[in-house]
């Protein structure tokens, strides 16, 4: 009987262990891609792309860039005009 | 970006046979043996539809053909030229992309009125590429040359992007080493420059109608990076500039695009770039698209750019210093743009092609905060449009 409270003690710990390890790996476990592909209709509309022709963008980001110090990070392909 | 852009021509073709269907069905609708074919085409569709999401695959960009006449007028100077794009697809894994682009330039802009004389000039710019499309990536090889009397370009660059995460994240790598010729009228070429460009691209979609997007950028330069023509004063008096042989910038700009109601996109934007100059920029954009019935689709904009100019731009300096310029695109100042783009669908041909004519506008301010106008000694400013008309076939 003395060494009850002890086990009961030990289970305890064991338990709480547990649960903290299970509730850390579960935190740590990667999310689950929360939009599904058939969700994505509304992001492939034109509307929704900014930079919807290559052409276009190119030079538009050509005419900013002779003009300023500052350059690149657009995300436009190719950017950087290439002259002086 | 690549996982959204590969979903438009994917659901294009999805919509395509979905609409083949449904003709199929009008038509059919008495026959007795039209019935599996009906089958097979709704079939089709739905599985087109479907695969939209669970066969993830990078898409190759869609064939097209672009021509385009663009011009910027303004501060004295008249740049204005054809420019033209051709890409096609191969054995769906390859697509062969060209581009060709001139500027025919009269300039006599502030700086060439006070210190030498009104010019001519034309660059022609020419390039090629091939993307490559395997899985989850896309990976791009392309050249640029560029050639001017007295400046020639060649670059060369390969990105690589790669969806992950379901789709819902898009990482891009990309690379650019350049190689310059600098040359003077007269004189001939005397000097070269090399730019190296790193760039990483994060695109994570939020939710069915926001994405964000994220962009960074080094460009490092090394060799010639001023002007033989350009004049600075020290003291009230003209001296060639002297700028130092290296630069390293880096740029940061986050961008956000969303749906806020049926067929219209907002978008909001900012970029900070900063250099070993001690140049520091803002960026900050606003922007919304929508369509006006079947055939139009319209964009307006608005820019704002902030500039913080070098450490040792001067507009009449001083004191003697190792570098000094009077290079305004160096100084202190302050650009607004406001933009618009209309596009109108001319011609579709529902599985085979469509046209597009469209038309982009720019009106631009800019204001300078100390770069005097030496004809009338007050500060500089000037306004400018910028005009973009062109065709797009899409095949």
């Amino acid at each position: 009987m003395k060494s009850f409270p002890h086990n009961l003690w030990a289970m305890l710990r064991s338990a709480s262990l547990g649960l903290f390890t299970a509730a850390a790996l579960g935190a740590c476990a990667m999310p689950e891609p929360w939009v599904k592909p058939y969700e994505r209709e509304r992001l492939a509309d034109p509307v929704m792309k900014v930079q919807r022709d290559p052409l276009s963008a190119k030079h538009f980001e050509h005419v900013h860039e002779v003009r300023e110090a500052s350059r690149g990070g657009t995300g436009v392909q190719g950017g950087g005009c290439g002259c002086n | 970006m690549a996982a959204i852009e590969a979903a438009t021509p994917r659901f294009r073709r999805a919509l395509r046979r979905m609409r083949l269907a449904l003709r199929t069905l009008g038509s059919r609708r008495s026959e007795k043996r039209g019935l599996p074919l009906l089958a097979t085409h709704l079939m089709g569709a739905l599985g087109g539809l479907l695969a939209t999401g669970h066969a993830h695959a990078v898409e190759l960009a869609e064939d097209r053909a672009d021509l385009m006449l663009h011009s910027f007028d303004g501060g004295g100077v008249n740049a204005w030229g054809p420019a033209l794009l051709v890409r096609k697809n191969l054995l769906n894994k390859v697509s062969l992309f060209g581009t060709y682009y001139a500027d025919i330039v009269s300039n006599a802009s502030i700086d060439v009125v006070t210190t030498a004389s009104p010019y001519h000039e034309t660059r022609n710019e020419y390039g090629v590429g091939v993307d490559y499309a395997v899985r989850d990536s896309l990976i791009t090889l392309a050249g640029l040359y560029s050639t001017e009397p007295d400046y020639i370009a060649t670059a060369f660059n390969i990105d690589v992007s790669q969806d992950t995460f379901g789709g819902m994240t898009t990482v891009s790598l990309g690379y650019t080493y350049g190689s310059d010729d600098v040359g003077k009228v007269g004189e001939g070429f005397f000097s070269n420059a090399k730019h190296w460009r790193y760039r990483l691209g994060v695109t994570q979609i939020l939710s069915p109608r926001w994405y964000a997007n994220m962009n960074f950028e080094v460009v490092s330069d090394d060799g010639y990076l001023g002007s033989p023509y350009r004049m600075a004063l020290v003291f009230g008096a003209a001296v060639p500039e002297r700028l130092p042989p290296t630069r390293t910038s880096r740029t940061v700009q986050f961008r956000v695009v969303g749906e806020v109601a049926p067929a219209l996109a907002v978008r909001g934007e900012y970029r900070y770039f900063w250099d070993t100059w001690n140049i520091t920029a803002h960026t900050f954009g606003v922007g919304a698209a929508t369509r006006f019935g079947e055939k139009w689709l319209v964009d307006a904009y608005a820019r704002g750019y902030r500039q913080d100019g070098a450490l040792f731009y001067s507009d009449n300096a001083t004191s003697e210093t190792l570098y000094v310029t009077r290079n305004r695109q160096l100084s202190n100042y302050t650009s607004w743009v406001l933009g618009t783009k209309a596009t109108y669908a001319l011609m579709r041909v529902p599985g085979r092609y469509e046209i597009f004519l469209n038309g982009a506008v720019e009106y631009w301010k800019t204001d300078y905060s100390d770069f005097t106008d030496l004809r009338t000694g007050s500060l500089y400013s000037y306004n400018a449009t910028v005009l973009q008309l062109f065709v797009s076939a899409i095949f």
